[in-house]
């Protein structure tokens, strides 16, 4: 592989050719004969070639950038020792690849923990699996990975390997022949590392050049352990440390191993940034800056070769990670100063003619003017980066120093440039709004499961509230403080029902509160530098500490982060986790799918760039919103969906190998995929939509288990994002191509996607080429959403917030404290390529002439008439609807109403049953329905085109008005005439049923007693007493004759009187009431409790409020309620059985304690019209001869029956009760065990009211009453 | 007319272990002339019910029953007509129409084969003519009238209190010219949990953004405001946004005396910083 390289350098092989040698499968004809013949000897090794120059690069700078990312180690294990792996010992031609793998691996990734795979490929977890650790705790929150107390120490230095050594130590990395200290034993997976040993691992000489080397980040410095003096020689990179340089080696060591031994204490997983060596190196060093000067590069024309070649693979996309090189080249640019940088280093070197033999970076000028030279060459990404970045760039004064035409460059694109990014978050925790369409009664199947949703609904807020004031509080557990209610909650949603409700609520409020740029949490641009800048090197100790206290880290971690849960979003995860529930798990993927579906077949605005200039900023601001929102909503979404899918196989486990690896494919690949995302993958390629759905199926990918991209149907989603990714040539500009954000981006995620621990890392190098095929597959649309300048920076940044981790390398190099920056980057390891074939769909067009008439139509008209006429139409028809139901269901409502009052006047009492009622009202009513239609399209109609004219601009010709007119009527009808003929008839029923029950209910029980509903006169002053009061105050009267009292306590008769005329004037004054036909008089006599005033304003609110609720019946509020008025019926009954028994104690002289008759008889007789005129529900009138009743009188001594006699007589007069009535109750009192005597007078009442004939003059019948005393009446017995 | 907490504890503090009878009440009346009767029988009613929370479990066991019942039995068995029930009540500082209740279950018990039902026990107590003992009947009656804190007849006053403050409250909002669904269109629209009244178009007072009204007559003392919150507030904040409260019975708090619509809907945002007990006015009719 180097001898491409080497080639290159003496000038053998242009740089053109290379690259194209490396980009296309097949040797572009223009090639010069002998460079082809050059480079066709070599062409097996083509796809080696890439990775071999990234690692190449990354060994090169080594000594540059100690500092290094912050996980940039690679694990050690036991690599060499694997049973299982392929690739037998070392083998011999350098460059000859006889095999899958360059067999050099087994020795060159002593720090990898290596898998063996199907197929023969293996991964190197390294950082990437480091980091892969974090996020599987995180996504699973499982305990950490076995070892996972070794974690962090791996970080600390393994990655070195030296390259260029020539002595051969025993294998280090042999956990076999060298266990690590207090660890366990490796398993015959060989996941397990050492912890404490440092693996510079030897190889032969004869393979330094020829393998990759272990991994392409910036190493950090080089770890000989202390433990190992004697293999000091073997200094990473090949470039010995002088021999002054130990004892600081050691020193270094030391240090870091107590740093080491803090952060293992660390009660919480530290930040993914614990990297512990490199920052001391230059903290505790007290190293300066070293200044780069371009006068003192040493080997120019190499470099420029080198950066060219280089430039190249990143602008052909053959780099998996745009930004990780951009990264890179950025550490390089801001690199403090070279470890050891001695003149002599290379000499250790053997074969320093050979030009890769001597360090490509012998100095910081070096690596700087290497860096700019790169960058000159993606000035055109770079100006694309936000504004603040940009200011660092063009600040840069090393920048400015090797190329001042770059920085003036950039320092004009950063003064055009408004490219502001902020990602401050906003509060959100707004509670989703019930849903009437949705949440209604009518949408469960009980009213149980109604009212457990309900209580559900509380439930989940309660959780949510309280894990909002909790969660940032150290020692706050969600599990243990929300778990068990969480799962309490679930196990009431029995119902498959209740679950898609629940689910429906959770997913709304997941949308809610984390589809904004700050639910996401997570990073705030620039914030981590800013704190590191202003704490200084040296309190650096301090912040670790602090830090590890801090339950949330800060700081990202490098330009690959893996996947997390930010902010609000790690809510949902740890609810999903904890409710652990199978059927929850289940809707929440169906809705999730089913929402994914939804938007990702949104129809987005079109948009052709040169559209119409005033316009087009002010909607293209509200598209790129939207479009922000919905992808917003859709990486969510997914990145849900993802989480819940491979939830079930996703462990701390190492992934299988071997046999049971063939096994668990041949099962899961018979596993229907949760979402049919490969599907969904093709036809946004071929809708030219990627930018839409590669962003949000890279967030669901980023879930995916070990096994996933083993499958078949993953792989093929792979091999399509993959050649997708190459295909975005950043500086291939074309109007018909995407724009250049789309694909930054794209690039942005993919670069992302395939850095993620579960994806392989070999399967970037695996493809061939851009696939011209995969062009010509895509019969694209005009105007794909690609072509569109959708994506803005603040979009890209959102979405890819690890892209600010340039703009901290920039900020620290001006800061001055150089440290934890930078990501891991894995090594790339190349294997053979199957390609499987893109098979490409015909589109679907099954749409109607007439739509795609108006298709064309809004083709040719700016997109804010399509909006428009889309608007209206949607508002029109919606509209349309409601005023169907308030107009021709109202009015059906009505002669429901009337219909029934018939009904029950003509079956009397009977009201016959009611569900043949509604049968009948049914019948005669539905048929109605049908006018629903017609109405609806005159409503459209008649509504329709003026609003599209108000909406439209004045100028807009006519034709195409009256056309967008036509198009708005049209769609509006389509839709309020498909809701209307689909559900009038349900909706009349619905309505019908509830007003009858309502009629039938507002009738009471008794229609006898019902009588005719009347308000108060219009002269009513309404200042009657309130219900309340008059019941407490008769409750008080009833007390007193009940008794106890004091021999002071009682009530006067003016009282008495007072409050017998009260309860009238409060039976008297109640407003209207009755169902909606009503509605009138209380407009025309506002009458408005309490102080009268005249409610001018009242119309337009009731009118307001018609407005909306046609449906309902507005019953005008009285102050009188039902039960209200029960009680006070019956404490009025209470009230005359006391008078009738003379039982009232009255204030007075003391002799006179009664009540005279004559006012006792003016009470009662107040009471009785009371009853007969003002009560309008029924009226216990029983209770008067009830046994207690007329067991007061038993009491008394001597007894008077003229009173109750006489009340009798006139409940009979009035018709309150008729004889018979009477008569029963009489005759049920003769049970009761009464004293003889009384039980006699009894009798004798009974007899003498029975037998009395029906006199017409009551009057009269009274006058002669009021004579008469017992002993008359008994005397007429 | 607000009523300060200082003024609440003062009365409260009056109300210990005092039997709910009228004569309580009226005492009571002539200790605090300055206080409505409406006022004091709703700080006697919450006292008093938190009394009753405190020690209802003690009167059920079933020998703290059994021997109330023989009390009973023996009283009555004594004199018929003397306030024998009411004088139990008082006596072991049980509420009057509880201990009718405990003694009527007692009793039919006894004498019916089955257990009662509570909705037979609940239509006696509304109407003791249907317990088929005289003497109990007059007994249980007695109880009832005479409890100014439970019973049938308080339940129904209370409700009344409730509704007629809801009507006053939507009589202020028309009045103010608000626009808003009341609880009967919001459960034909098919929300589950509804306050009295949801703003068509929310208004802000005194700086809060006020979605719904909820009228509560009964006292907004600090222990049940804690209790509604949990009930219905965040209910309806999950379903509403933030809301208004208004309580209508006085407070032991703040804020200032007029009792307009607006006003006397004092508002507190809800959410973390909802603060119970705070935005309650007393209203004088």
């Amino acid at each position: 592989m180097a001898a491409v390289l080497e080639s290159l350098l003496r000038e053998e092989v242009s740089v053109a050719a290379v690259v194209r040698w490396i980009a296309r499968s097949t040797q572009g004809s223009k090639d010069n004969p002998g460079e082809a013949a050059a480079l066709s000897s070599l062409r097996p090794l083509r796809k080696e070639f890439v990775p071999f120059l990234l690692n190449f690069l990354r060994e090169q700078s080594s000594r540059v950038l100690p500092q290094g990312p912050p996980t940039p180690a690679k694990a050690s294990g036991a690599s060499a020792a694997l049973p299982g792996r392929p690739g037998g010992p070392p083998r011999g031609s350098r460059g000859a690849r006889s095999q899958l793998f360059p067999p050099t691996e087994a020795l060159s990734t002593a720090a990898e923990s290596p898998v063996a795979r199907r197929g023969g490929r293996r991964r190197v977890p390294g950082p990437a699996r480091e980091r892969g650790g974090r996020s599987l705790e995180e996504g699973v929150s499982v305990e950490s990975l076995p070892g996972a107390g070794s974690r962090r120490l791996r970080g600390s230095g393994s990655p070195s390997r030296p390259s260029l050594t020539l002595s051969d130590p025993p294998n280090l990395s042999n956990l076999e022949e060298f266990p690590p200290v207090g660890s366990v034993p490796p398993g015959p997976t060989g996941r397990t590392k050492p912890s404490r040993r440092i693996n510079p691992t030897p190889v032969s000489e004869e393979r330094s050049l020829s393998k990759p080397k272990t991994c392409f980040t910036s190493p950090p410095i080089s770890c000989v352990p202390s433990s190992q003096p004697s293999a000091l020689d073997t200094r990473p990179w090949g470039l010995g440390l002088p021999p002054g340089c130990r004892s600081l080696q050691e020193e270094r060591e030391m240090l870091r191993k107590e740093r080491s031994k803090q952060l293992q204490q660390s009660p919480t997983p530290t930040c993914p940034t614990p990297e512990l060596g490199s920052p001391l190196l230059n903290w505790t060093g007290g190293l300066t800056d070293e200044l780069a000067d371009p006068a003192r590069v040493s080997s120019r024309q190499r470099l420029e070769l080198v950066a060219l070649v280089y430039s190249s693979c990143i602008a052909e996309n053959l780099v998996p990670n745009l930004f990780l090189e951009l990264f890179f080249v950025f550490q390089l640019l801001t690199a403090r100063r070279m470890v050891t940088a001695k003149d002599n280093d290379f000499e250790l070197s053997p074969g320093a003619l050979d030009s890769l033999e001597s360090p490509l970076f012998q100095s910081i000028h070096d690596c700087v003017f290497f860096a700019v030279q790169v960058l000159e060459c993606h000035f055109q990404v770079l100006s694309n980066l936000d504004k603040g970045t940009l200011k660092l760039l063009a600040e840069n004064e090393r920048l400015l120093c090797f190329s001042p035409a770059l920085q003036g460059r950039l320092r004009a694109a950063y003064e055009g440039s408004v490219a502001k990014v902020s990602l401050v978050m906003p509060p959100s925790a707004q509670a989703v709004s019930f849903q009437p369409e949705t949440d209604n009664r009518a949408n469960f199947s009980s009213d149980r499961a109604f009212h457990t949703f309900k209580k559900q609904r509380d439930v989940f807020y309660e959780v949510l509230r309280e894990w909002e004031d909790h969660h940032e509080e150290a020692g706050w557990d969600f599990e243990k403080g929300l778990g068990s209610r969480i799962r309490a909650m679930m196990g009431q949603l029995s119902a498959a029902c209740s679950h898609s409700h629940f689910v429906r609520l959770f997913q709304k409020q997941l949308l809610q509160m984390c589809q904004s740029p700050g639910g996401a949490g997570g990073t705030v641009l620039g914030e981590a530098p800013d704190v590191l800048s202003m704490l200084g090197a040296d309190k650096l100790g301090r912040l670790w500490r602090l830090q590890e206290r801090l339950v949330t880290p800060q700081s990202s971690g490098g330009p690959c982060p893996p996947p997390t849960f930010p902010g609000c979003q790690g809510f949902f995860r740890d609810f999903i986790l904890s409710a652990s529930s199978f059927q929850f798990n289940q809707h929440l993927m169906d809705s999730l799918s089913l929402k994914i579906r939804e938007l990702n077949g949104l129809t987005l605005p079109q948009h052709e760039p040169s559209d119409e200039d005033g316009e087009s900023d002010v909607d293209w601001q509200g598209e790129r919103r939207q479009f922000a929102v919905v992808l917003l909503s859709l990486r969510l979404l997914a990145k849900f969906l993802g989480f819940v899918a491979f939830l079930p196989y996703r462990g701390p486990e190492p992934p299988p190998t071997g046999e049971l690896q063939d096994s668990i494919l041949a099962l899961r690949s018979q596993v229907p995929p949760v979402l049919d995302v490969r599907t969904l993958l093709q036809r946004g390629l071929q809708a030219r939509r990627a930018v839409l759905t590669v962003p949000w199926l890279v967030e669901f990918l980023s879930f995916a288990d070990h096994v996933v991209p083993l499958l078949d149907y993953y792989q093929g989603i792979f091999t399509l994002l993959l050649r997708l990714h190459r295909s975005l040539v950043l500086s291939q500009e074309n109007e018909r191509k995407m724009c250049f954000l789309n694909k930054l981006l794209l690039l942005a995620v993919l670069g992302w996607l395939f850095q993620i621990p579960t994806v392989p890392e070999d399967l970037f190098f695996l493809e061939e080429g851009p696939s011209d095929a995969f062009e010509m597959d895509i019969v694209a649309p005009e105007h794909g959403l690609d072509s569109m300048p959708v994506v803005d920076q603040q979009l890209l940044y959102t979405c890819c917030p690890y892209i600010g981790e340039l703009r901290k390398l920039l900020a620290l190099w001006v800061s001055g404290s150089s440290g934890r920056s930078g990501g891991f980057v894995r090594k790339i390891t190349p294997t053979t390529t199957t390609t499987s074939s893109l098979g490409a769909q015909p589109p679907q067009t099954s749409q109607g002439l007439q739509a795609q008439l108006a298709q064309a139509f809004f083709h040719n008209q700016p997109p804010s008439l399509r909006r428009t006429v889309e608007f209206v139409a949607e508002r029109i028809g919606s509209n349309c609807v409601k005023h169907i139901k308030a107009t021709l269901v109202a009015d059906l409502v009505r002669q429901v109403e009337s219909l029934l009052q018939e009904q029950l006047v003509t079956q009397g009492e009977e009201g016959g049953d009611p569900a043949q009622l509604l049968e009948i009202l049914y019948s005669r009513l539905c048929p109605h329905g049908a006018q629903a239609l017609a109405l609806g399209r005159e409503f459209c109609q008649r509504k329709s085109p003026g609003a599209v004219r108000a909406l439209l601009p004045e100028e807009t010709p006519a034709a195409v008005l009256s056309s967008a007119e036509n198009i708005a009527v049209g769609l509006a009808t389509e839709k309020a005439c498909a809701w209307l003929s689909a559900n009038i008839t349900a909706l009349i029923r619905r309505e019908v049923k509830a007003a009858v029950s309502r009629t039938l209910r507002a009738q009471g029980p008794e229609p006898a007693a019902r009588g005719e509903r009347r308000g108060c006169s219009r002269a009513c002053e309404h200042h009657a007493p309130l219900p309340s009061h008059l019941i407490s105050e008769i409750k008080d009267v009833l007390s007193l004759a009940v008794g106890p009292r004091d021999s002071d306590e009682g009530v006067s008769p003016e009282h008495l009187e007072q409050l017998v005329c009260q309860l009238g004037q409060t039976l008297q004054c109640r407003q209207v009431r009755g169902g909606i036909c009503h509605l009138r008089a209380a407009f025309l006599c506002p009458c408005v409790r309490p102080d009268n005033q005249s409610h001018a304003g009242s119309g337009p609110i009731l009118a307001a409020v018609i407005m909306v609720m046609p449906m309902v019946s507005i019953f005008p509020p009285q102050f009188l309620c039902p039960p209200a008025e029960q009680h006070l019926a019956k404490c009025s009954v209470e009230l005359a059985s006391f008078l009738v028994a003379d039982q009232i104690p009255i204030l007075g002289p003391p002799a006179q304690h009664r009540l005279e008759r004559g006012q006792a008889r003016r009470l009662l007789h107040m009471l009785l019209s009371l009853w007969k005129e003002h009560f309008q529900g029924p009226v216990p009138l029983q209770l008067l001869l009830s046994p207690r009743n007329v067991g007061l009188l038993a009491d008394t001594r001597p007894r008077e029956w003229d009173l109750l006699l006489f009340l009798l007589r006139e409940l009979v007069e009035k018709g309150l009760m008729g004889r018979m009535e009477i008569e029963a109750c009489l005759g049920s009192l003769h049970q009761a065990q009464w004293p003889r005597d009384f039980a006699e007078e009894l009798a004798t009442l009974s007899n003498l009211l029975l037998a009395e004939p029906h006199l017409p003059e009551p009057q009269l019948r009274a006058c002669e009453l009021v004579q008469s005393n017992r002993g008359t009446v008994l005397a007429q017995s | 007319m607000i009523l300060t907490k200082a003024q609440y504890d003062e009365i409260a503090q009056c109300l210990v272990s005092v039997p709910p009878t009228r004569q309580s009440l009226r005492k009571l009346k002539q200790r605090f002339p300055s206080q409505s009767q409406a006022t004091l029988l709703s700080i006697f009613s919450q006292e008093y019910q938190k009394h009753i929370k405190r020690t209802h479990a003690k009167h059920h066991t079933s020998e703290a029953i059994e021997s109330y019942y023989q009390r009973y039995l023996n009283g009555v068995a004594k004199n018929g007509a003397a306030p024998v029930l009411l004088d139990l009540a008082n006596e072991v500082d049980y509420a009057p129409s509880l201990m009718a209740r405990l003694i009527l279950e007692r009793f039919l018990q006894e004498h019916e084969e089955t257990p009662p039902s509570k909705s037979v026990i609940n239509s006696m107590l509304r109407d003791p003519s249907q317990i088929p003992d005289g003497v109990l009947a007059n007994q249980v009656y007695q109880c009832i009238v005479n409890d100014c804190c439970y019973g049938p007849l308080v339940d129904c006053i209370k409700h009344a209190i409730g509704h007629e403050h809801e009507v006053m409250l939507r009589d202020m909002l028309l009045e103010k010219n608000l626009s808003f669904l009341d609880e009967d269109q919001l459960r034909a629209k098919g929300y589950d949990k509804t306050p009295d009244f949801i703003l068509q178009v929310p208004v802000a007072v005194e700086g809060h953004i006020i979605h719904w009204i909820e009228s509560k007559a009964s006292f907004g003392d600090e222990c049940s405001h804690h209790a509604y919150l949990h009930d219905q507030f965040w209910s309806y904040w999950n379903r509403d946004g933030s809301q208004s409260c208004s309580g209508w019975s006085g407070i032991p708090g703040l804020g200032d005396s007029s009792a307009s619509a607006s006003q006397s809907a004092r508002i507190k945002g809800v959410g973390k910083h909802f603060l119970p007990g705070i935005f309650v006015k007393y209203v004088c009719r």
